[in-house]
């Protein structure tokens, strides 16, 4: 069916033939005799990796295969969310290794983005836990891989977005829980050195990211919440809590029914949020237990938070500079601040090291900012794009909608490599996003 | 545990009933033709729903195996949920036997060898409750899709007469007419948003209609009373209609 499509961004929408399947025989016939397709799961990803002239939707394709209770492995079809993998494996004492900020992603989409979530310094990006894959290439061939098995197809498709084929089934590791608490720190911190210098203090929790607010200028420049965590044990849970420790009390959903009107969130709503937010931490460290969905997916709580930014949508931004490279990030804030074009959430984390073919992380600093779309943002945006050039750093493809070619081969150090192995799996370039057409990835 | 019998387990529609009984603590048993492309679902619902759930070979249009199908079951299912059915091309079925025959068999006579079955072992208990998902189209006959409504006419005829011989031994048939629905079956036709449902609220409503021992099911409302304008339309004027 023909769908005008767009991502969580909002940005670009686009018309769309979608096709959905439940049996990989059906798949398998629509890919030999198609192209322009990419493959889609739950639209999370912010911009266009996941758009193009044919969708396959991977939504139906959603069958848990199996879960090892005992050694903690789940083996399911790609189109399964996180949220329905929590509701299976918490109450059983298990809990996803990696987690981006929402649940609502499919394992599919995990693998092509190669998501990362709080812990990435201690336990890396989504793809350090694969067990094995099955990748549908465009022959129609299904090649199960893994880091020592096709390894080129795996590292090509871990952050691949999409490029070598249909991700069909995941099975990857768990990693054990004794509650489905958290047990939080909050820290103030008064600027960009301070929260720096919090994060090298704090580096042993497994959990950590920073909520900074890029408005302030001067002494105050860069000042921040950094909040850390770990999954808290039966011991340091309350009464109630101790009752069902692998339980979560229900809560009710909030949503933002439509669109807004893009004013809403302007430069004063920004500046209130920002001080609300710091104002409401009022020691300069606080500790509580709190269930891990407001500690992982606090935005999840209000779903289509997205519409808050109105019908032109928005870019989320998101780059990473290397450690010894502070003053790429520093420039970029100051830019930011500057121009004042506001940012509803700033996200800092301090990435560890990792080895991969394409994937976005890279041991150094990341900051995701949120632009609404406004006359003159992209020129903008290019000019941020050259600082992170200029600071050997690079743009987040899962969340890009609008980087130009030339900065993505420059900073993506194995571009080309990735495009080698992409050309052979993915003949004639029968898979194809906006984002892989844009950035001449599949030309 | 109670159990469900889902003919024509894999489509859309079968996928997301079997999840609202398995998530109502009902065990599972599906049926169709390819039991190997069963297995990913049928673990799925016990991984999910901590149930019982098993995979059964069974072919619509090969009525003869039908009683054997029926009483190899590893247990008798208290509720039998009929979804299979055929949509296949109106323009071939009008010019190739094969295409029309293939649609009638299966979704009227087909259903109606399985069912036959199932109710006379329901009727000889004295109890159980019979699902046929029949189709709007089913209502009156237009010229797009007349080969598949005449056969859901049919079906939905059958369920008629069969709720009402089976009504005095206590065995419950309800008629589903979901109108459109957002599946596979569907997903090459632009279909009018207010009027489809999405297969998990038919499940929903089949699942309702069950427990409040409902005859004749409309998934969206709206259905009934355009169905019934649809057939109150003289057949003088209906004939030069394009519908």
């Amino acid at each position: 069916m023909q769908k005008r499509l767009a991502n969580w961004g909002n940005y670009p929408a686009v018309a769309s033939e979608e096709n959905a399947f439940t049996q990989e025989d059906q798949l398998r016939h629509y890919v030999v005799s198609n192209d322009h397709m990419i493959a889609r799961g739950n639209g999370r990803c912010y911009g266009d990796a996941s758009l193009g002239k044919n969708s396959i939707s991977m939504l139906k394709y959603d069958k848990m295969l199996s879960f090892d209770t005992e050694k903690g492995i789940m083996d399911v079809q790609a189109g399964v969310t996180l949220d329905q993998i929590l509701d299976i494996i918490v109450p059983k004492g298990w809990f996803l290794p990696v987690t981006p900020g929402t649940k609502y992603i499919t394992v599919g989409g995990a693998v092509a983005s190669d998501v990362h979530g709080k812990n990435h310094h201690v336990d890396g990006a989504f793809s350090g836990h694969i067990i094995d894959m099955d990748v549908l290439i465009a022959s129609g061939e299904t090649i199960c891989c893994n880091a020592t098995t096709h390894e080129d197809l795996f590292w090509a498709t871990c952050g691949g977005m999409g490029l070598t084929g249909i991700i069909t089934r995941v099975k990857f590791d768990l990693k054990k829980i004794e509650t489905a608490y958290i047990r939080q720190t909050q820290l103030k911190a008064k600027n960009l050195e301070e929260v720096i210098r919090l994060f090298d203090e704090y580096k042993h929790y497994t959990y950590s990211m920073a909520w900074i607010d890029c408005l302030q200028k001067g002494d105050s420049f860069g000042r921040s919440i950094l909040i850390v965590g770990e999954h808290a044990t039966p011991e340091e849970l309350n009464d109630t809590q101790k009752k069902a420790p692998l339980t979560l009390p229900a809560k009710r959903k909030l949503s933002v029914p439509f669109n807004l009107p893009s004013f809403v969130l302007n430069t004063f709503t920004v500046k209130a949020f920002n001080w609300l937010y710091y104002g409401k931490n009022y020691k300069k460290v606080m500790h509580k237990v709190i269930p891990y969905e407001p500690f992982f997916y606090p935005l999840d709580a209000i779903l289509h938070w997205n519409r808050g930014y109105g019908k032109a949508g928005f870019i989320q931004y998101q780059f990473v500079v290397s450690l010894d490279k502070k003053d790429g990030l520093i420039a970029i804030l100051q830019r930011i601040s500057d121009k004042g074009w506001g940012s509803f959430l700033a996200v800092l984390k301090v990435f560890g090291e990792q080895d991969s073919l394409i994937s976005f992380p890279m041991e150094g600093y990341t900051l995701a900012l949120d632009f609404p779309i406004r006359k003159g943002l992209f020129e903008f945006l290019d000019e941020l794009d050259e600082i992170v050039l200029q600071h050997g750093g690079r743009l987040y493809l899962s969340k890009d909608a609008r980087m130009k070619q030339e900065i993505f081969w420059n900073s993506y150090p194995n571009a080309r490599k990735f495009a080698d192995i992409v050309k052979q799996y993915n003949g004639n370039a029968r898979f194809e996003s906006l984002q892989s057409e844009r950035l001449l990835l599949t030309k | 545990m109670p159990t469900v019998l889902l003919l024509g387990a894999g489509s859309d529609m079968a996928v997301a009933i079997a999840r609202k009984f398995a998530s109502e603590k009902y065990d599972i048993q599906l049926a169709g033709r390819h039991t190997a492309a069963l297995v990913p679902q049928q673990q799925d619902l016990q991984l999910r729903y901590g149930i019982q759930a098993t995979s059964h070979a069974f072919d619509a249009t090969d009525y003869n195996s039908h009683a054997g199908f029926f009483a190899g079951l590893p247990v008798q299912p208290d509720i039998t949920i009929c979804v299979f059915g055929y949509l296949g091309t109106q323009e071939k079925a009008q010019e190739n036997w094969q295409e029309a025959a293939a649609i009638i068999n299966t979704n009227y006579t087909g259903a109606v060898s399985v069912l036959n079955v199932v109710a006379e072992s329901y009727a000889a208990k004295q109890q159980g409750t019979i699902v046929g998902i029949s189709s709007v189209a089913g209502e009156r006959g237009r010229q797009s899709n007349y080969i598949y409504g005449s056969a859901k006419a049919g079906f939905t005829a059958y369920l008629s007469g069969l709720r009402n011989r089976l009504f005095r031994s206590g065995v419950h048939v309800m008629s589903v007419q979901p109108g459109f629905v957002d599946t596979r079956m569907t997903q090459h036709l632009t279909l009018p948003p207010l009027l489809t449902a999405q297969p998990e609220a038919v499940a929903t409503a089949v699942f309702k209609g069950v427990a409040r021992k409902k005859n004749v099911l409309y998934v969206k409302w709206h259905w009934k009373y355009i169905m019934l304008i649809i057939k109150l339309i003289p057949e003088g004027i209906f004939k030069k209609l394009s519908l």
